[in-house]
């Protein structure tokens, strides 16, 4: 098969899995700037979401593109090392973009805390729902009438107001996101535009042009994101 | 004379593609500012031969900044830190009294040592005679407007086309990525009519070539396009993207 087998093929389905994976944090952030603007909306948007099937298959589609932008990274990484078999003596003194050489790293970083991501919001919401588990759903419900948010009354799966209070309550939960969005903020101002570059939506003109919108997208992404940790830890204050 | 330097060189010396290899240290005193960098080496290897040495091989040709041969990677750099010439166009100006030179051979699964700082770059021949031709006889030059090409596509052609086949792109790459120069081969023929007929069959069969020698998977980093000696652009490797994946989805 052509997309495995050959290097722009591959490059593909980084790219097409890459822009997927853009697309889901933009509407991720979007939705994430309500809990700023109401607390009641946000948890009518998790309400909306939580256990449907249209939110679990969402999660499935979601995981399976993050599998294969990974494993498909993992796979260019290494063959790419095997491209120089023996290292240069001097390290390379070619200005290139930081970001551009450490997106694997980067990557990891990303994947990392989101597992971290994951146990504070999915596996107090989604989960407990999709697997019907009692305790979960009480262990959820405590942390919402901790939080100590007022707002109307919604299922504590989801009270997505209350769990964010709650997470960034403290600082060190907030400055490990901090971190994360920084790593995710490196990742995409390289990302998008080597995404529309490797299917070839590229020229001499463009060129400067879609490193700027690959910047400027990168950027209203992460600051979107960064303004709910914000946001959720001035809550508490 | 105050116009010389005195320089220590480390030099990757390997007698063979199999034998291990290991850098030698060498100090040279008074080279001229004003001397190449070849013809530094040429002072190199003539010392090297008065002390019944054996001289450093490294490849070189026309030492004008045409033919693409003077493949050396020095102090992280292939060519050395000029931007957009050859090492024959590198000058010891460039160099201070007391520097440490380090030179090393094109490093890339595709490009195998043949001796020191020499490499085969047949790789690139291969990619070439797998499609990068016009296969019918195109006759001679054709009456200027006989064809008409826009100048803006013919001045992106030419500077594809002057793309000289060193290697560079391939050496500065982290990846060891070929894609610099297929991108400018494929592009100087699917720019122009000639190239048009067999482009896509020409795109498939030269990037399958390149994958079979061992290049590396490009992530646009850029770096070859900074130390292209031709300052060949990036967005030729767009173009080759897009040659490709539309003669793919064609299939
Ligand atoms: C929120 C998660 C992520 C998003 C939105 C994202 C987005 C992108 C985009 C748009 C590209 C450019 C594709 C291209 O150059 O054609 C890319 C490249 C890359 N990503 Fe991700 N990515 C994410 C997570 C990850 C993870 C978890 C890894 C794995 C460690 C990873 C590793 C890489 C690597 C190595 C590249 C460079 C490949 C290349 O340029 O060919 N990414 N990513
Ligand atoms: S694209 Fe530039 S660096 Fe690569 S082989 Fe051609 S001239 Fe050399
Ligand atoms: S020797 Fe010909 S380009 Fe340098």
């Amino acid at each position: 098969m052509w997309l495995t087998n050959s290097s722009v093929g591959r490059k593909l389905v980084m790219s097409i899995s890459g822009i997927f994976l853009v697309l889901f944090l933009t509407f991720h952030m979007s939705m994430n700037l309500v809990a700023i603007i109401s607390a009641d909306a946000y948890n009518a948007v998790c309400g909306f979401l939580g256990s449907n099937w249209y939110a679990v298959a969402g999660t499935a589609v979601l995981v399976a593109g993050v599998l294969v932008h990974f494993v498909m990274a993992a796979v260019l990484t290494a063959q790419n090392k095997n491209a120089r078999p023996v290292k240069y003596e001097v390290s390379s003194k070619t200005d290139v973009e930081w970001s551009s050489k450490n997106m694997f790293v980067l990557g990891l970083v990303i994947i990392g805390i989101l597992c971290f991501h994951l146990i504070h919001f999915w596996a107090k919401m989604m989960l407990p729902e999709l697997i019907g588990s009692e305790d979960m759903i009480k262990e959820t419900a405590a942390i919402v009438a901790q939080s100590g948010l007022e707002c109307k009354e919604v299922e504590a799966t989801q009270n997505g107001a209350a769990l964010i209070r709650f997470t960034f309550s403290q600082w060190w939960v907030c400055l490990i996101y901090l971190a994360w969005l920084c790593a995710l903020w490196f990742h995409l101002t390289h990302g998008i535009w080597s995404a529309l570059h490797t299917v070839g939506m590229n020229n001499k003109v463009w060129m400067s042009r879609i490193k700027c919108i690959s910047m400027i997208f990168a950027t209203i992404i992460c600051l979107g994101f960064a303004a709910v940790v914000v946001f959720g830890y001035c809550s508490n204050l | 004379m105050d116009n010389t330097i005195n320089i220590t060189l480390k030099v990757w010396r390997q007698r063979g593609p199999k034998e291990p290899g290991k850098f030698e240290t060498y100090e040279l005193k008074n080279i001229s500012t004003e001397s190449s960098f070849l013809e530094m080496l040429d002072v190199l290897n003539e010392q090297l031969v008065q002390k019944h040495e054996e001289p450093v091989v490294f490849d070189h040709d026309c030492r004008e900044g045409i033919c693409g041969m003077c493949s050396l990677y020095i102090n992280g750099q292939p060519h050395g830190k000029d931007a957009a010439v050859t090492t024959c166009q590198l000058h010891m100006r460039r160099f201070n009294d007391g520097d440490t030179i380090t030179i090393e051979p094109w490093r890339s699964a595709g490009f195998p040592i043949i001796r020191d700082l020499m490499v085969d770059r047949t790789a690139f021949d291969k990619i070439m005679q797998a499609g990068g031709y016009v296969s019918v006889n195109t006759g001679g030059i054709p009456d200027a407007n006989a064809i008409a090409i826009a100048k803006p596509i013919a001045d992106e052609a030419m500077d594809a086309a002057s793309c000289i086949g060193c290697g560079a792109c391939v050496a500065a790459c982290k990846n060891g990525s070929a894609m610099l120069f297929v991108s400018a081969k494929v592009s100087q023929l699917a720019l122009l009519p000639q190239g048009k007929v067999e482009a896509a069959k020409r795109v498939k069969a030269m990037i399958a070539k390149m994958d079979e020698l061992g290049f590396g998977n490009c992530t646009n980093t850029g770096a070859c396009e900074a130390e292209c000696p031709k300052s060949v652009s990036i967005s030729n490797i767009a173009r080759l993207n897009r040659e490709y994946l539309c003669a793919k989805f064609k299939d």
